[in-house]
């Protein structure tokens, strides 16, 4: 049983544990050829949002209707946003 | 991999809205049914002195949903919704960010991304417009008061994303400690200076013509044509209790988003070793 468990004489020095540090987030992505999905989930993002938080109150795109409104109304309160 | 990057994103949105909504659920709903009842209340009092005085009477909106919908469904969908929105904003800014922002590893950076979104999209403009329960807010000023939260939101979010510029331009010369504190400063004194300049929700135009000069649009007592007081105040305890745990929600969907968003972009990130292996010793065929 202790077969396996030798220890190397001389013990280990600091260099040999020391890895190198891994660079820091190691994947720059060029923004330019990401535009299209970062843009593209950053404006249905920000129009979720505003269904959430906005429509229906100040400003609607469904006119008078306000079954979006009421429907989320309480977390429209909640998470901070202005209501009636 | 923005593609990869963007869907956890989504996915630990949409965990983080749903402890959020399971939050508000036990903690917000009892708070809000309070603001109901005084609202309710209030009308009903309100309806009476109208009468006395021979007015006549307003007509009550009608209700689309059932408050169990609202509160048991509708704020769920809600939350959901908002922290799925949110979660895909924070794969964006964690994607431009990523290797651009110095020392920061992949988990680390998706902590200050959280944090940058807590702060930017919720927290500072809070401090300014915080949150308020119904039957508090008044119909007439909907449209100035949305305008004003969502101009305190996006001068949040700038001047954050300017004071992680700065800090970075700043950092070769003065070092990351005094770098930080710069343009922590920069930015206490950028949106010290909005929140000087745009009014208190009761300065208002049409507030200060229909309820006089007082700061905020809480409802005050009701008193009848003698002055004698015939309905009280808003409940100061329910205000506290509903903005506390309005902020309690949004530190708990921010910090989820980057503790669930962290492990799984370590994960994505971390170079393949066996990848590497395969490629440098191609396997005999």
């Amino acid at each position: 049983m202790e077969q396996g468990r030798t220890i190397p004489e001389g013990g280990l020095t600091l260099s040999s544990i020391s890895v190198p540090r891994p660079a820091a987030t190691p994947v720059v992505l060029p923004v330019s050829k990401a535009v299209l999905w970062l843009v593209g989930t950053a404006i249905l993002a920000l129009a979720a949002y505003y269904f959430v938080g906005v429509d229906q109150g100040a400003v609607s795109v469904f006119g008078k209707d306000m079954h979006i409104h009421e429907f989320v109304h309480d977390a429209r309160h909640f998470l901070g946003f202005p209501c009636h | 991999m923005e593609k990869k990057l963007i869907l956890r994103g989504i996915l630990a949105g949409a965990v983080a809205g749903l402890l959020a909504f399971l939050f508000a659920r036990v903690f917000a709903e009892p708070q809000i049914g309070r603001a109901i009842d005084y609202e309710n209340g209030r009308d009903a009092a309100q309806a009476a002195l109208d009468k006395a005085a021979g007015l006549p009477a307003e007509a009550a909106d009608p209700d689309l949903f059932s408050r169990t919908i609202q509160a048991d469904v509708g704020i769920g969908v809600g939350m959901i919704v908002f922290g799925m929105a949110m979660g895909a904003l924070f794969a964006v800014a964690y994607t431009v960010c990523l290797g651009r922002v110095g020392g920061l590893r992949a988990r680390g950076l998706a902590l200050a991304v959280a944090g940058g979104g807590f702060l930017g999209m919720y927290l500072v403009p809070f401090l300014k417009y915080p949150a308020n329960p119904p039957a508090i807010g008044h119909e007439d000023t909907i449209r100035a008061r949305s305008g004003l939260y969502l101009l305190m939101v996006v001068c949040s979010v700038a001047f954050l994303v300017g004071a992680a510029w700065l800090g970075r331009r700043l950092q070769p010369r003065l070092g990351n400690w005094n770098a930080t504190l710069l343009a922590a400063g920069a930015f206490v004194l950028a949106i010290g200076a909005v929140m000087l300049i745009l009014p208190p929700l009761g300065h208002l135009a049409s507030n200060k013509q229909h309820f006089g000069d007082h700061p905020t649009e809480t409802p005050l007592p009701l008193t009848d044509a003698h002055g004698r007081i015939v309905y009280p105040g808003f409940p100061a305890d329910v205000l506290f209790s509903f903005r506390l745990y309005s902020v309690a929600a949004q530190l708990l969907l921010w910090s989820a988003i980057g503790l669930v968003f962290a492990p799984m972009a370590e994960r994505l990130l971390r170079p393949r070793p066996e990848a590497a292996l395969r490629g440098a010793a191609p396997v005999p065929a």
